[in-house]
């Protein structure tokens, strides 16, 4: 299990515009490279990447919620 | 001697003290949006107070070194690394030529200021080094540094390390309390509007940039009848353009207020309800979007007094790190 941290204080979205599929869904494989979410701050969105490879196994932050840096995201099987 | 940025961070600008007495032109003071936490950080490293270092919001920069170079981090708290070894903030400390400065997730605050002994050397833009990217002025070329630039630092006075007594910073309270001042334009609010701009509790919109902070979550302004003066325009926000004061107060549409920062405009049609007082406008810098707020009305003796405590508390860490 990896868990998936905001790199910065923001906004988390799960999709890349709001009629879109999210990012990822639970049993997705993931490359380290990958975007699981944005993050909304100071009128900019920036991708979080995974980071790391795996299964996707579902997102912790709930879609257009707060969050704040080093909380976690998501998480990886 | 210099620098080479790795990687950015998310907006990273080189900032001195600012540029002031262009504000008539339009142009902002800019400069460090926590002045405090930079004067502190070119103190530790022996330089004077207005030399220019790095302001890195929300996320810190890598970067890499060519010479061996005295850097202290403020502001913020953020783990520091210097090749994966940690170090203090607030303290100044030796990165050796080659070795890579960088930092982990943000704990608390929202800037981090990096000094480095000598001060950033980029060319000076109507007196100050402070980038203004919606200027296209100072810094690097007028923006935020980017991957691969290499930053040129001054020669450097000491290499000593030394940190400083946290005991002389001043402690922050949640929900942070921002003292107010009243305008020109307090009366146009109506009486309940005004009370309830004070008890309101307020958030930090994820919006805030060195522009304007940014506020939601209190009740939406409530304004005195009247004829709209000609050439106001028809909201009741509006007035007849005026000019904005560093830390003062907007309501655009009567919804959200945005305190003017270091890099905002410098006149417009929005009417300004007060200003944040001159000694609570570093604090604005380290507020992270969703921290909470309250607005507190204080007295021009009052806002003196606090001006007068923030310069005695600067001497105090002057005279401490002399």
């Amino acid at each position: 299990m990896t868990d998936i941290l905001s790199p910065l204080p923001g906004t988390f979205y799960h999709k890349p515009s709001p009629d879109a599929a999210p990012f990822k869904a639970a049993g997705e494989a993931v490359a380290a490279e990958d975007t699981i979410g944005l993050i909304e701050v100071m009128k900019t969105f920036i991708e979080v990447k995974a980071e790391a490879a795996g299964t996707f196994a579902g997102y912790v932050a709930a879609d257009a919620t707060p969050v704040s840096a080093g909380e976690t995201l998501a998480k990886l099987d | 001697m210099a620098f080479k940025v790795v990687k950015p961070g998310l907006s990273t600008t080189v900032q001195d003290l600012g540029r002031p007495g262009y504000f008539h032109l339009g142009i902002p003071e800019g400069g460090a949006m926590d002045r405090f936490a930079l004067r502190v950080a070119n103190m530790l490293v022996g330089n004077d107070e207005g030399a220019a270092g790095l302001e890195a919001v929300f996320m810190g920069p890598e970067l890499t070194f060519d010479a061996d170079t005295l850097v202290a981090v403020t502001g913020a708290e953020m783990p520091i690394f210097v090749d994966g070894e940690p170090r203090e903030g607030w303290s100044a400390f030796v990165v050796k030529a080659g070795q890579t400065l960088r930092f982990g997730f943000l704990k608390a605050g929202a800037r981090i200021y990096i000094a480095f002994g000598g001060g950033i050397a980029t060319p000076l833009a109507l007196g100050s080094r402070s980038t203004y990217p919606i200027g296209a002025l100072g810094g690097i070329d007028g923006r935020a540094i980017a991957a691969g630039d290499v930053v040129p630092v001054g020669e450097a006075t000491t290499m000593t390390e030394r940190s400083l007594d946290r005991g002389l910073l001043a402690p922050v309270s949640v929900p942070v309390s921002l003292r107010v001042l009243t305008g020109l334009y307090w009366h146009r609010l109506t009486p309940a509007c005004q009370a309830r701009f004070f008890a309101d509790e307020w958030v930090v919109a994820p919006e805030a940039d060195r522009m304007g902070y940014r506020f939601r979550g209190g009740a939406p302004m409530e304004f005195v009848d009247r004829e709209q003066p000609f050439g106001a325009g028809s909201d009741p926000s509006n007035i007849v353009d005026g000019c904005y004061s560093y830390g003062s107060i907007q309501v655009p549409g009567g919804q959200e207020p945005i305190v003017l920062h270091r890099d905002a405009v410098s006149g417009g049609g929005y009417f300004t309800l007060g200003a944040v007082i001159s000694a609570d406008m570093d604090l604005i810098g380290q507020l992270q979007p969703n921290t909470k707020v309250r607005f507190t009305e204080v007295t021009m003796e009052e806002a003196l007094a606090a001006r007068a405590a923030r310069r005695d508390r600067l001497a105090k860490l002057r005279a401490a790190l002399a």
